[in-house]
């Protein structure tokens, strides 16, 4: 690979390239070679694995694994548990990022960081917490059975464990943003007589419209893709029980390697995605001089 | 629409903002907090508009108690520092918000808004700039359409926090003459908010002097500069000299611990004493700066120098220069005794 | 760049403000919808994480401390817990060795298709989990594409513990990356440039200049990548070879005793590791707190 010495034509976020490195040393290249060839092995490979090996014996081959009613039932769950956790995460995201950055209380830290567990807690263990409620043991076992209500082993369990999981996500994305921006344009549209609902929809929405992007689509691809914690509280019933990193691990362990690929794929471009809206929203959010994290350092 | 203060308190933890403030606001006049940094005077400024509540006191609006009102039912005019315009709505839907956002019953028709946001886009002779957005425009514009949004809602009382404080001197000139043409068109009940001495005495029809929590000197901004009630408004408002001791202040008959406050241009200066209760002094410099010259003397060896400033023909009638001998007398004192605020004699 | 996750670590300013002493619980503010937010976010943390939470410490102590210990001392656990910590470790030393190199390359040079490189960074964090583990543990069976070179020098790499330490540097790169590339970023370029100006030589400008500068994001991006590491399932259990005693992660140990109903073990093991990954952040965050006051911050 050529390297380009450091013309600031390309300027990463708002950084010049250092331009004593206009030299063409060796040590340079190497340096970056370096760094890409580390880069290209560890993600660029598996990347691309997943695609050729999923469609290492032709197209058909392909599409009549995803098409199996297992698989589609996979696909369902995970939009389903996406579909809830999603929209749930969003509203404790904004609500907790509107008291924590408009307002001054005691115990404020600490609600941050409480917010920030999950993040401590590996998803085994998140996926534990929900079957030492819920399950035939648990504190509230006896009680759902009399009632013969599934959480554990059911939709609802999977749809728990994966909001644990993701939560903190917009949460953590809006709460420095929403410090950033202050409360003065809040305080000037009270002062105008807007009532809280209209300011929130008029003013503070608008304002942040680009970090709420970003959370989400981190929340969503995290949601979607949360196997550990899934994995416990699931039962593993095919058909029933398995989201699409479930169903990629059932269908590997039986050495179904071209349908596990098949359905990681669809994950894999899930992913792929993800990655892209993500770089559109920092794009869009730095062409019009917004910040989108708020204070970061 | 008239404001009455009485008793007003704040605190800040274990920070007293605001102590006893008693203050009548007269409907219809242009009136200044002044003070500096920390004084409250943002405070009370703050809780006269509903953005915050009093420890305790009385806010009366034309003789109604307010207190329990929220800021949106005050009917009151909110400028901020930094504007605080909506960042993502045009200019036009910027003055536009308040008429927006009004109850259903109460809302206009849409041309009635368009209507009345341009006109006051008029007033505020930025019309042309509707379009626009926050980021477009340069800090003067933006402050005149915070304005514009907060006449809008045709408020009864217009509260302006350092409305000039983030410009740059020029405009800041220029805004300071045109809100007091607008007021002497509108005649809304306006307080505004300034740490610029300069500013309040050239705007307001009265100033309300604060510092630390407390009010020195409410008064016109004639009666404050040439009538100071406390040392501190005498040092605040325009240059004082201080004179410490009986043998720095010979005119007059002060004990110990008093200190006279003097104005550089109460001064007199000769070469000869003018009286048995002149001081002698030494010129250490003298410079002209545009109408004035500015004679700067000293007592002797160890102590401040005392600023002079004459008028140029003055100056011009005895001249003086670097080490000549001079003599002063003022022509107007105060004399407070340090610690107390109260004046003990004056001439 | 994500906004990452930070466990009380200050890198992130979420500071509430400094001038609210008074006695009473919250200041009071223009701003409507305080009660309404606040009752909804701690509502929303008390049923997803607290009591959930409150269940694992709760059904661990009905163990009581002798049964708990004989738990945690039991071989096969601690090997466990061994292996988890020392896997984690190393691969959160790789990383910061070469995410050094790689912000270092992504922050200060420009060349064609770097801003591909710049998102690709993310994929580990935006890649299911499960994905990366059937992928990286195909790449490196003794027959995939990259464990083959690796067996024709006799090492093995799948199911054995060095797997574990490749899919776990996996997983932590973006952590390291995205920590470090701000901070490298605000270096400024004049510090650079007037050191070198000075006579210092490349070499001593990186070790005096910018190294002490980025210790801190290198320690934070350390603790983050441990953490993940420490409890990382998806991407682990399909390479590692799941051993007893060589190469099982205290996550699937935890598994297999819910499987078989030990639910007090399972709890203990759980309760041990989150209780490590506290303490090791703590570490961190008194470390940072230490270097950040030697340092001319």
């Amino acid at each position: 690979m050529r390297c380009n010495g450091g013309l600031a034509e390309e300027v990463a976020d708002n950084v010049r390239s250092f331009p004593a490195t206009k030299d063409f040393h060796p040590r340079i290249c190497l340096l970056i070679d370096t760094a890409l060839l580390y880069l290209l092995l560890f993600l660029g490979l598996p990347l691309v694995a997943v695609f050729v090996e999923a469609f290492s014996k032709g197209w058909s081959l392909y599409l009549s694994a995803l098409n199996e009613p297992d698989a589609w039932s996979a696909i369902k769950l995970t939009f389903i548990t996406a579909a809830i956790a999603v929209p749930a995460n969003l509203v404790f995201g904004i609500a907790a990022a509107w008291c924590i950055a408009k307002f001054e209380f005691k115990g404020k830290s600490l609600l941050i960081t409480l917010i920030d567990l999950p993040f401590a807690v590996s998803p085994v263990v998140s996926g534990l917490v929900y079957v030492l409620l819920f399950g035939a043991q648990g504190w509230f076992g006896n009680w759902l059975q009399a009632h013969d209500i599934r959480l554990l082993f059911a939709v609802p369990g999977i749809v728990l464990a994966t909001i644990f999981v993701t939560f903190p996500f917009i949460a953590r994305e809006l709460i420095p943003l929403m410090q950033a921006q202050g409360k003065e344009e809040e305080e000037a549209s009270i002062s105008l007589g807007a009532s809280g609902w209209q300011t929130f929809w008029l003013v503070t929405l608008p304002n942040i419209k680009w970090g709420l992007l970003y959370g989400v689509i981190l929340c969503n691809a995290r949601a979607m893709g949360e196997f550990g914690a899934v994995s416990v509280v699931s039962g593993h019933i095919r058909g029933m029980t398995n989201t699409m990193p479930l169903h990629v691990e059932i269908l590997y362990n039986e050495y179904n390697f071209v349908a596990a690929f098949a359905v990681a794929s669809l994950l894999a471009l899930l992913a792929l995605v993800t990655l892209l809206v993500k770089s559109l929203v920092e794009w869009q959010a730095r062409r019009s001089g917004e910040p989108l994290h708020g204070e970061v350092k | 629409m008239s404001i009455t203060i009485e008793n007003l308190n704040k605190h800040f933890g274990a920070y007293k903002a605001l102590d006893n403030i008693n203050l009548e606001v007269n409907s219809g006049e242009l009136l200044a907090l002044l003070g500096p940094s920390g004084c409250g005077k943002t405070s009370l400024l703050r809780i006269i508009g509903g953005l915050e509540l009093a420890d305790s006191g009385k806010l009366l609006f034309h003789g109604e108690d307010v207190k329990q009102r929220d800021a949106r039912e005050r009917n009151v005019g909110f400028v901020f520092q930094h504007y605080a315009l909506f960042r993502h709505m045009s200019v036009f839907e910027n003055v536009a918000f308040g008429l927006r956002v009004k109850p259903r019953k109460e809302r206009h028709s849409e041309a009635e808004i368009k209507r009345r946001v341009h006109e006051l886009l008029g007033l505020v002779q930025l019309d042309w700039l509707a379009d626009r957005y926050p980021a477009q425009l340069s800090g003067g514009q933006r402050q005149r359409i915070a304005l514009a949004r907060a006449l809008a809602v045709e408020p009864k009382i217009l509260l302006l926090d350092e409305p000039f404080g983030a410009l740059d001197a020029q405009v800041r000139k220029e805004l300071r003459r045109w809100l007091r043409r607008l007021h002497d068109e509108l005649h809304i009940t306006s307080i505004f908010v300034t740490h610029d001495q300069e500013e309040a005495l050239e705007v307001a029809d009265r100033v309300v002097v604060m510092n630390k929590g407390k009010i020195e000197q409410i008064g016109t901004p004639d009666e404050v500069y040439a009538s100071p009630a406390t040392p501190f408004v005498y040092q605040f408002i325009g240059n004082v000299n201080l004179f410490h001791s009986r043998e720095h202040a010979p005119w007059t008959q002060q004990h110990g611990d008093a200190v006279a406050y003097v104005r550089p241009h109460d001064i007199e200066i000769s070469n000869t004493p003018q009286d048995n209760t002149s001081l002698p002094v030494e010129v250490k410099l003298v410079r002209a700066i545009g109408s004035i010259v500015r004679v700067e003397v000293a007592v002797d060896a160890s102590s401040e120098f005392i600023e002079i400033e004459l008028s140029r023909e003055r100056f011009n009638l005895s001249p003086l220069a670097n080490g000549d001998k001079a003599f002063i007398r003022p022509r107007q004192f105060r004399v407070f005794e340090t610690g107390v605020q109260n004046e003990l004699s004056a001439a | 760049m994500l906004a990452y996750p930070v466990l009380g670590i200050s890198d992130v300013q979420l500071v509430a403000s400094s001038n609210f002493r008074s006695t009473r619980f919250r200041a009071h503010s223009v701003l409507p919808g305080f009660n309404l937010a606040l009752g909804y976010t701690l509502l929303y943390l008390s049923l997803i994480v607290l009591i959930p939470l409150s269940a694992l410490f709760i059904k661990s102590a009905t163990l009581g401390w002798e049964g708990y210990w004989d738990v945690i001392t039991n071989t096969r656990v601690l090997a466990s817990l061994r292996v988890t910590f020392f896997a984690s470790f190393a691969a959160a030393v790789i990383n910061v060795f070469f995410s050094l190199i790689v912000a270092w390359v992504l922050v200060r040079y420009s060349f064609p298709g770097k801003r591909i490189i710049d998102a690709l960074v993310d994929l580990p964090f935006a890649l299911p989990t499960a994905v990366a583990g059937i992928t990286l543990a195909t790449l490196y069976a003794p027959n995939g594409w990259l464990g083959q070179y690796f067996a024709a020098y006799g090492i093995k790499v799948a199911y054995t513990p060095l797997g574990i330490v490749i899919a776990l540097t996996f997983i932590g790169l973006p952590f390291v990356v995205r920590t470090v590339q701000p901070v490298l970023a605000d270096v400024e370029a004049e510090v650079e440039e007037v050191a070198a100006s000075l006579g210092a030589g490349r070499l001593d400008v990186f070790r005096r200049v910018i190294l002490p500068a980025v210790f801190p994001a290198l320690l934070t991006g350390f603790a983050l990548a441990f953490a993940r590491a420490i409890g990382e399932y998806g991407s682990v259990i399909f390479i590692a070879g799941n051993m007893p005693y060589i190469s099982e992660i205290s996550p699937l140990l935890i598994v297999s005793k819910l499987e078989q109903y030990d639910y007090a073990g399972a709890t203990a093991i759980a309760v041990a590791m989150l209780l490590i990954s506290f303490v090791i952040l703590f570490a961190i965050n008194a470390l940072q707190w230490w270097t950040s006051r030697r340092g001319s911050r």
